[in-house]
């Protein structure tokens, strides 16, 4: 078995732990030798997946909680924002993700739901479950120990 | 490190100048909602919002300046983002939002 160290957050589902979050983020890809820029990447991604577990937890009655895990491996960072909330629509939500279009028009220009196609562009690998709430699943590797990057990865190897 | 936004609001005339200072989150976001919609309720006006001192931005961000870039075509005003930083320049340009919404990473020489 593959051998990783396991770092785990467990923050109200509330807005104002967002930014916590996304210094926790900082600070373990700082210390796994992630770029300046990497770790910009990874802190949008991580904070658009707690964004969307907040957003979504809002409004229930009870106390919700977000669960981030971080999986510190020699190659790669993989990190879980879960929300044990409700769970939604996937096929919706992925329906509604993608770049602005030129043909649409400023009017019909969504709000939101940038931050899952965010997510996927920031990162190299994104997998949601959709069973107990939803489970974001978000990889970066390191450049060093370059392995199965997506092609729509920018190259920055030196 | 600031976690929070300051928005500054400067009335020149026409022209309302915003800057804003820190980081625009889910939990700044609503702050800068309140704040910047109403600018851009008034007929004829420039809002020109000023990123400088934007350290951070993610979606919610995105979404309040479509908000306001849809108030403008209602309202008959302007939005124009000025100083963007190249990470949250780069957002806006992933998403091809830069190619709706009017903006410059350089900020104009004081008057």
């Amino acid at each position: 078995m593959e051998l990783f160290d396991f770092i785990e957050i467990k923050v109200p589902a509330k807005p104002e732990y967002v930014g916590m979050v996304r210094l926790s983020t900082s600070g373990v890809a700082n210390r796994m030798g992630f770029t300046y820029e990497e770790i910009e990447d990874l802190k949008v991604a991580i904070s658009e997946a707690m964004t969307n577990a907040v957003t979504h937890a809002y409004g229930k009655e009870e106390d919700g909680e977000v669960t981030v895990g971080f999986g510190v491996y020699p190659d790669r960072l993989e990190v879980m924002v879960a929300d044990h909330g409700g769970s939604f629509n996937l096929s919706e939500v992925k329906e509604k993700i993608g770049p602005y279009e030129q043909t649409e028009t400023i009017e019909n220009l969504r709000e939101g739901g940038f931050g899952l196609f965010l997510i996927d562009a920031l990162m190299d690998k994104v997998e949601i479950k959709n069973d107990y709430g939803v489970i974001v699943l978000m990889t970066k590797y390191l450049h060093e120990n370059e392995v199965g990057i997506d092609d729509d990865q920018i190259s920055t190897t030196q | 490190m600031i976690m929070n936004l300051e928005v500054e609001v400067l009335e020149e005339g026409s022209t309302t100048n915003v800057l804003l200072i820190g980081e625009i989150d889910a939990y700044t976001v609503p702050k800068l909602k309140e704040a910047l919609l109403p600018l851009t309720e008034r007929e004829g006006q420039l809002v020109e919002v000023n990123l400088e001192r934007v350290n951070y931005m993610d979606s919610t961000g995105l979404g309040v300046f479509i908000s306001a870039l849809k108030s403008t075509k209602e309202h008959k005003s302007e939005l124009h983002l000025i100083g963007l930083q190249d990470r949250v320049k780069r957002l806006f340009e992933i998403t091809g939002l830069d190619s709706i919404i009017a903006i410059d990473s350089k900020v104009r020489g004081g008057n």
